[in-house]
């Protein structure tokens, strides 16, 4: 497939990191020299749906195509308010589009869970046009308590229109079960049958082991990627990856030996937007003319489950 | 096998931007070089690519001097 069109959505509200200090025992400082996040957008009183909505429109304008013409949604998301139904039958009525939805929960790595699936599906001959939507809200999954936790993330929606193409050169999406790494529990509707206690924990996240694992994927992930490929780190112009943390970004740059300028950050703006985060600086990068014609991009993505995922395509 | 001292001093040194000299055994990396919680899981992973092994979490947590670190990497040599 290839991307034709992409669209995000944020939040009104910024919170900056001056405003966390006044609420959690933190500072400008330590927060932007251990994540490279200086503020980040959280929903305040728009719905997730709406963001949502609003990027798969932006996404759809810029693809130039009607909802009518979709074949497929996919909204890659966490938590929401509806359990049911899935966000992307929301998505589709409001967009007036008639084609079969799914939602997945890939943590992190949704979007590229999407772009993988509906690549998948495309070369079975079923569909030719997706749209992918990637919408988070994280900031409702956390403590505003935990000092730890709240500084690092933004809530978000983007969205990717693909059609036909061969422009999406390999996938690669990789599972390693590590539940109590990062995790979050809610509670559920009470059930007079159910003899188990309720849980509800906002988000539990083991920082130095995550960073740990995110690094070594992310880094494995692009070898693997340019190994199958036959292209050499230099050949690649930019490398997107999951705005989580500047440091692992950095790491994984250094490993590669590459130049800053091939590894766009937005992280400094939004904080981690959990799946959101790459479609965002994508739409980003897009609408700003810094993606040219056949310019080879690597996109890659790592998160709760583990799990972990990236893709090599030209744009 | 033994891990190379002065190599782990030097990675040390480039990622905390002090000088090699100013590096002993017996330094801290936080207290005396500055180096915060990051800093510590990234000299431990760029020392497990330059050996080849795996620290766990604890190993990691457990390491407040270089010569903490020089003897985690070595334990996994042995």
């Amino acid at each position: 497939m290839k991307i034709i069109g992409t669209g995000c959505s944020h939040p009104q509200k910024i919170v900056t990191n001056q405003m966390l200090s006044q609420m959690v025992d933190t500072n400008d400082e330590w927060i932007v020299t251990r994540t490279g996040i200086k503020e980040r957008r959280v929903v305040s009183s728009e719905t997730l749906e709406d963001m949502a909505i609003d990027a798969a429109r932006k996404a759809l304008g810029n693809a130039g195509i009607s909802a009518k013409d979709l074949d497929f949604i996919i909204c890659s998301n966490v938590v929401n308010e509806y359990v049911t139904p899935a966000l992307s039958c929301i998505i589709q009525g409001a967009i007036g589009a008639t084609c079969p939805c799914v939602d997945l929960n890939g943590a992190c790595v949704g979007f590229l869970y999407g772009i993988d699936m509906a690549e998948a599906y495309y070369r079975s001959g079923r569909v030719k046009n997706v749209l992918v939507v990637s919408a988070e809200e994280p900031s409702r999954m956390l403590s505003w308590e935990d000092r730890t936790v709240c500084v690092l993330f933004g809530d978000g929606a983007g969205a990717a229109v693909l059609s036909e193409g061969d422009n999406i050169l390999a996938t690669r999406l990789t599972a390693s079960s590590s539940t109590f790494s990062l995790y979050q529990k809610h509670e559920l509707q009470p059930s007079p049958f159910n003899t188990k206690p309720n849980s509800n924990l906002p988000l539990v996240m083991c920082g130095q082991e995550v960073f740990k694992f995110a690094a070594n994927a992310s880094i494995s992930d692009v070898r693997y990627l340019l190994d199958k490929t036959g292209y050499q780190p230099d050949a690649v112009d930019k490398y997107l990856l999951h705005q989580a943390n500047v440091r692992i970004i950095e790491m994984v740059r250094e490993i590669l030996k590459q130049p800053k300028e091939k590894f766009p950050l937005n992280i400094q703006k939004y904080g981690n937007t959990s799946s959101a985060s790459l479609p965002i600086l994508l739409d980003e990068l897009n609408r700003e003319g810094r993606l040219k014609e056949g310019e080879l991009i690597v996109l890659s993505a790592f998160g709760a489950g583990f799990v972990s995922g990236s893709c090599i395509m030209r744009w | 096998m033994q891990v190379n001292e002065n190599l782990v001093k030097s990675i040390i040194a480039n990622k905390i931007g002090v000088s090699e000299n100013e590096i002993t055994n017996a330094t801290k990396l936080v207290a005396d070089l500055g180096a915060d919680s990051l800093d510590v899981v990234e000299i431990s992973m760029a020392l497990e690519r330059e050996y080849n092994v795996t620290l766990s979490e604890d190993e990691t947590a457990k390491v407040v001097t270089v010569g903490d670190i020089i003897a985690a990497i070595n334990s996994h040599l042995n």
